[in-house]
């Protein structure tokens, strides 16, 4: 292994590299500048410009919150109308300088925006589309009968732009020359956002929320931000719309305004910054040229909308090829993955302990009352006949369900009622049975995402989270799909990339459910030689799997459930010659007509 | 006449169209897992069906409405080829994009042929009410509330009483082991778009002479029969029925006692304010995504 060429590794992957994308900033400005004298200084062309690049910054916000987060807002229209009223109300009402009162309608909206993040809570797709709407809805009849803070339907004109001196910002073209530089900056921060830490987590969240949080995401604040920015962001287009036009009025950011800027979105592809300019320019533009359809255009936006989701899903950008395809070639060698580094620490010592772990669904008991202590450095497995409580006790163990009574330990500390992402921050890991991967992302950046994990020790350093993850892709064998979309995988590839974001975190206890579920023989065959390399390496795991051939290969320790219940516990050839393990899978040949199923777990 | 039991009973006429709508909502959102933004918009064509055929073509009033039920039942079928059904296995959130496509290309493609001015529909009677003990009952709330007894009867009927009915609440239920059965799940999700699309039509026809037959009109359905929806309980029939029912009385109380202009926003408030403290609405839904 050289070490000269980790950082050339690191360097290739956009992830890591923190100055990406800078050099086109500055020249993106630069070339405001000089576009700057082009301008027309006033008049119809000024105003499409103007109109052009202050919708673009709120439909910005959108691919934050609906492409990166996949959380809908049809409320985007009244963040703009925020923004605007700010600077319609701050200027002229209060006589307040431009600058402070954009800030303050960017901070009003920017407010409502975390606040609707909030409702988000609990309540996804539909129910955050009602919010959005009602949202929107209040706002327009509070701007419309609050005549006394918004001048009613009359709306307020004469709004002053900034005075700043020697910029000539009063002038059209310079006004419409910072709007430019404003949205070129907003362009910038969005792209790199979506290759940052924070980006991903939001994309993970879009994917799969349930392994966003096992992988130590906290999903209600990942998506509270995508909000807040998302509103920010609108606000800050409103702010400039209304200084470029000098008059606004309810109408102007009304619900057919949020479809309109969601049209734009969805058309240039809602996934990514550029695809929302082309969106934006487009939806600007086409109208002024097709002027024939100007009677009809909401009709033809609603059609529109229907034809993006049946034939562009991924909107004109999308179109333009799979740019993510090739991506750098990640060869050289990367530190291998550290899974001897803890041990030594406490072989023998109790990793996880579970004491009297109940889970009750109303009157069924899914679980009643298990005992267990996973050690550090073994392979532990968990079996049971069908529906004997093995998912209900990941669930529980992993804090996705609240267990009815019982206390979990992990690594000496209590995390009976700590949520799932905290879990994990504490070094629990795990797959899931039915493959939960984030399907848009790279393999690569599905590992990431178990590398950032809270609490692993190279997390905040984004190169070592490049070199972690593809020295667990190593380990798994899929290095050459790094930039591949997991989507795109074979079932049992997405299988080792799940098992791959487990390791790259450097968790204390991996929780593999019922890793052979799916797979065809080969892969069963592929799967027990990987867990047999991990049982080598001393890293501690709880398997769950009804595949006897694959749990005698690897378990020190086996635990049996029955009916929630724990009937045997010890070393694997001792509890496999159980009697009452035999009984719960082979059955007895009945020495009494009468005994049921039930007898057998009652011991 | 006495103020409060007046507006009880126009709130509760209000309130049977929201409900007659948010049962053809709830319905959509049990058998095919879809949350339609357009539903409204099916009133709204509804009414505009009968204004076509009963004033502008003469068909008497008795025949229109059953055509018009019966186009708009077909026109559910076509709804759902276009919005749904393409993107039937992509999840919930481009159907719901696609819906409110919908509904915005509906209400646009109503307003460029009959402009925006609202068109009037007569009252199914000529008899304007009734007064009786102090309160005079519109003879158009009385149908309203009369036809919305009637549908939410025969759909109880349909649905626990025939062998249709049984198969539409299977396919609801679980679509895989429905179609494991023998059940032809996509004719069965089918049906449930015309049902869904006809109460809506209907709804919007019975409403139409007290509400006037506007472009608007869509919307707004759309967002009280979501309220209802969710203040009863998301994907209860039953609370969907009462739920438009509080909405209706809430509403009619709030604009005579609080203001008319924020009459719709006291709608929204309280959507809004449900969604907050109890998302599960009246009659719960299960939430919890499965591990």
């Amino acid at each position: 292994m050289s070490a000269a060429a980790i950082p050339s590794i690191t360097m290739a992957v956009p992830q890591a590299n923190t100055w990406r994308g800078l050099p086109g900033l500055a020249l993106a400005i630069a070339g405001v500048f000089v576009l700057s004298f082009a301008l027309p200084q006033s008049g119809y062309t000024l105003n499409i410009f103007m109109q052009a690049a202050t919708y673009a910054v709120a439909v910005a916000g959108l691919v934050v919150v609906l492409g990166y987060c996949g959380q809908i807002s049809l409320a985007q229209a009244a963040f703009f109308g925020m923004g605007a009223y700010g600077v319609g109300i701050g200027t002229v009402d209060f006589g307040l300088p431009f600058f402070v009162a954009l800030a303050a309608g960017v901070g009003v909206a920017t407010v409502f925006g975390i606040l609707l993040g909030f409702a988000s809570l609990r309540l996804g797709g539909h129910y955050l589309a009602m919010v959005t709407i009602s949202f929107q809805q209040i706002l327009t009849l509070v701007l419309n009968n609050w005549t006394g803070l918004t001048h009613g339907p009359d709306g307020i004109p004469s709004i002053a732009r900034p005075a700043v001196p020697g910029l000539r910002l009063q002038d059209g073209d310079h006004f419409l020359a910072l709007c430019l530089v404003v949205l070129v900056c907003v362009t910038w921060f969005i792209w790199r956002l979506k290759t940052s830490r924070l980006g991903r987590a939001m994309q993970a969240v879009r994917d799969n929320e349930i392994a966003a949080s096992t992988c130590g995401i906290n999903v209600f604040s990942t998506k509270v931000v995508a909000f807040g920015i998302s509103a920010l962001l609108g606000g800050l287009g409103g702010g400039l719309f209304a200084g470029g036009f000098a008059y606004i009025s309810p109408d102007q950011f009304t619900f057919a305004e949020s479809i309109v800027l969601l049209t734009m979105a969805l058309l240039g592809g809602v996934k990514s910054p550029f695809g929302a300019l082309l969106g934006t320019g487009l939806l600007i533009i086409l109208p002024e040229w097709l002027r024939f359809l100007k009677q009809v255009y909401l009709a033809v936006y609603g059609l529109a909308v229907i034809l993006i989701m049946v034939f562009l899903p991924d909107g004109l950008w999308g179109l333009l090829g799979d740019r993510r395809r090739a991506g750098p070639i990640l060869s050289g060698a990367v530190p291998p993955l550290p899974l001897l580094s803890q041990v030594g620490a406490g072989v023998g010592g109790e990793a996880l302990r579970i004491e009297g772990l109940a889970k009750h669904f109303g009157g069924l008991r899914a679980l009643d009352g298990i005992d267990m202590v996973v050690r550090v450095g073994t392979v532990h497995a968990l079996i049971g006949p069908n529906g004997s409580g093995k998912s209900t006790f990941i669930n529980v163990t992993t804090g996705l369900y609240r267990p009815t009574a019982g206390r979990i330990t992990l690594a000496g500390r209590d995390v009976t009622a700590t949520p799932a992402h905290l879990r994990t921050r504490a070094g629990l890991a795990r797959t899931f049975q039915n493959i939960r991967v984030f399907r848009g992302l790279t393999v690569l950046e599905n590992v990431m995402i178990g590398a950032e994990r809270p609490g692993n020790d190279i997390a905040e350093n984004p190169a070592a989270v490049v070199t972690r993850a593809l020295a667990a892709l190593d380990f798994v064998g899929l290095r050459a799909d790094a930039g591949r979309i997991v989507g795109a995988l074979s079932y049992g590839h997405q299988r080792y990339v799940e098992i791959a974001r487990a390791l790259a975190g450097n968790p204390t206890v991996v929780l593999l459910d019922e890793p052979a579920a799916g797979l065809n023989p080969t892969e069963k065959r592929e799967l027990g030689v990987l867990l047999r390399r991990l049982k080598g390496h001393g890293l501690t795991i709880l398997i769950v799997d009804h595949d006897m051939a694959l749990v005698e290969q690897v378990a020190d320790h086996i635990t049996v459930l029955n009916f929630g219940r724990r009937i045997a516990d010890g070393p694997p050839r001792d509890v496999l010659s159980h009697p009452d393990v035999i009984a719960a899978y082979l059955g007895v040949p009945a020495p009494n007509p009468e005994a049921t199923d039930a007898d057998y777990a009652v011991t | 006449m006495d103020l409060v039991p007046q507006l009880l009973f126009t709130g509760l006429g209000i309130g049977a169209i929201y409900a007659l709508v948010a049962l053809g909502f709830v319905l959509l959102i049990r058998a095919a897992s879809v949350v339609n933004f357009a539903q409204g918009e099916f009133s709204m064509l509804g009414a505009y069906l009968m204004v076509i055929l009963a004033s502008e073509l003469g068909v008497p009033y008795l025949v229109a409405l059953p055509v018009s039920v019966l186009i708009m039942a077909l026109f559910g079928v076509l709804f759902a080829g276009v919005t749904y059904w393409p993107l039937r296995h992509r999840g919930q959130l481009p159907v719901i994009i696609s819906t409110i496509g919908a509904s915005i290309f509906l209400s646009n493609f109503v307003l460029v042929a009959y402009g925006p001015s609202p068109q009037v529909l007569p009252n199914l009677f000529d008899s304007p009410g009734i007064e009786w003990g102090g309160v005079f009952m519109d003879s158009q709330y009385l149908a309203i509330m009369v036809a919305a007894v009637i549908m939410v009867s025969l759909q109880y009927l349909i649905f626990e009483k025939t062998l249709l009915g049984k198969k539409l609440q299977a396919t609801s239920q679980d679509k895989e082991m429905a179609s494991l059965l023998g059940i032809p799940v996509a004719i069965m999700i089918l049906i449930t778009f015309a049902y869904s699309a006809a109460l809506g039509g209907l709804a919007g026809i019975l409403v139409a002479p007290v509400l006037f037959v506007s472009v608007g009109m869509g919307a707004i359905i759309s967002l009280k029969a979501f309220a209802a929806n969710i203040i009863g309980g998301f994907g209860s029939i039953p609370g969907s029925i009462l739920g438009g029912l509080a909405l209706g009385v809430v509403e009619t109380f709030g604009a005579a006692y609080i203001s008319v202009p924020y009459k719709d926003a006291l709608a929204f408030g309280l959507l809004l304010l449900f969604l907050l403290i109890r998302p599960q609405g009246l009659f719960g839904e299960r939430i919890a995504e499965k591990a």
